[in-house]
C-alpha cells in the first residue's frame, strides 16, 4: 500500500479510527457472545451434575 | 411453511438449527465484510465532495441499517412472544438487544466522526442523531428492564413490551431526514427508483451490509443458543446439547 492510501486524502484521522472501531465491535460481539454461551453451558451442566447427585 | 413456523416455538430445534447456520453466517460474512472493506477503502473513487471521508460510510451506514433492523427484529419476536406465549421469542428479543445496542453505538460514533469533517462538529442536536441516541437509550433500557426483575419471566414480559412500544421510533428515525429540516444527507441508496450513488461505490457498500446481516445471524445465534439453554436448564433435551 503507498502512503496516499493510508493518508486518505487528509481525512486519515477520522477515516482509519472508524474502521478500527467498527472492528473492534464486531470482534467484541462475537468473543461475548462464545462466552454468554459457554456460560450458560457451564451453568446448564452444573444443573444436570446437582439433579444427578440428588437423584442418587 | 406453517410446520416450520411451529417448529421455530421448540427450543431444542431453534437450539440445533442455530448450532448448524452460526458457522455458516460467519464464514460469508466474512467474505461479504473482507469483499466490501477493500472495496471500499482501496478501489471505490474518492467522494467528488467529501474526498475520502465519504469512506466512512463503509462502516457507518450498514451499522445504522442493522441497528434498526435488530429492533424491529427483538420488537416482532417480543410481540409474538406476548402473543402467542411462545418462548423462543423472548430468547431471540433477549438476544438481540446488545448486538443491536453495539450496532448503535457504532452508527453514533462513526456518525461523530464523519459529522467533524463534514459539518465542523461531532454532535449536533439533529433529528436524525437525536432519534438514533434515543434507540440506543431505548436498548439500553430494555435490557436494564429484563435483569430488574427477580422472576425472569415478567422481566422478559416488561422487555418486550418495551421493545413494542420502543418501535414507534424507528420510522421516526428513518423519515426524520424527510419530515423535518436536517443536517443529515437524505436517503442515497435505500429510496425508490434509481440510487443515487455510482456502482463502484455502491457494490462495496451493499456487500457490507450484506456481510453485517450474515454477522448479526451469526452472532444471533450464538446468544440464542445460550438464551434457550439459560431457560430450558431443566429440559431433558439438555443433557445432550451440552455434550455434543
Amino acid at each position: 500500500m503507498n502512503s496516499s492510501f493510508w493518508y486518505m486524502g487528509g481525512y486519515a484521522r477520522y477515516v482509519w479510527p472508524c474502521v478500527a472501531f467498527a472492528c473492534a465491535v464486531l470482534v467484541w460481539n462475537f468473543w461475548s457472545a462464545q462466552r454468554y454461551l459457554a456460560a450458560a453451558k457451564r451453568r446448564a451442566a452444573r444443573g444436570l451434575a446437582m439433579a444427578a447427585s440428588e437423584a442418587r | 411453511m406453517w410446520t416450520w413456523f411451529y417448529k421455530l416455538a421448540s427450543p431444542p430445534y431453534v437450539y440445533g438449527v442455530a448450532a448448524a447456520l452460526m458457522p455458516w453466517f460467519l464464514g460469508f460474512a466474512a467474505i461479504a465484510i473482507g469483499y466490501g472493506l477493500i472495496g471500499g477503502l482501496v478501489f471505490a473513487p474518492p467522494d467528488y465532495q467529501q474526498g475520502d471521508a465519504f469512506r466512512i460510510i463503509y462502516v457507518h451506514v450498514p451499522s445504522a441499517w442493522m441497528s434498526e433492523f435488530v429492533y424491529t427484529t427483538m420488537a416482532v419476536a417480543g410481540a409474538i412472544a406476548l402473543i402467542w406465549r411462545i418462548k423462543v421469542g423472548f430468547a431471540v428479543a433477549g438476544a438481540s438487544a446488545p448486538i443491536g445496542a453495539s450496532f448503535t453505538l457504532l452508527a453514533l460514533v462513526t456518525g461523530s466522526m464523519w459529522g467533524k469533517p463534514m459539518w465542523g462538529t461531532y454532535w449536533a442536536w439533529d433529528p436524525r442523531l437525536t432519534s438514533e441516541l434515543i434507540l440506543l437509550f431505548l436498548y439500553v433500557g430494555v435490557m436494564s428492564l429484563r435483569s430488574a426483575f427477580e422472576d425472569p419471566a415478567r422481566g422478559d414480559r416488561a422487555a418486550a413490551l418495551l421493545a413494542i412500544v420502543g418501535a414507534v421510533n424507528i420510522p421516526i428515525i428513518h423519515y426524520s431526514v424527510v419530515w423535518w429540516n436536517s443536517l443529515h444527507q437524505a436517503a442515497t441508496v435505500a429510496k425508490l427508483g434509481k440510487p443515487s450513488i455510482e456502482g463502484s461505490m455502491l457494490w462495496p457498500l451493499l456487500s457490507m451490509f450484506v456481510g453485517f446481516m450474515l454477522f448479526h445471524g451469526a452472532v444471533l445465534c450464538l446468544r440464542l443458543q445460550g438464551e434457550v439453554l439459560n431457560r430450558e436448564r431443566q429440559s431433558a433435551w439438555v443433557r445432550e446439547a451440552i455434550n455434543s
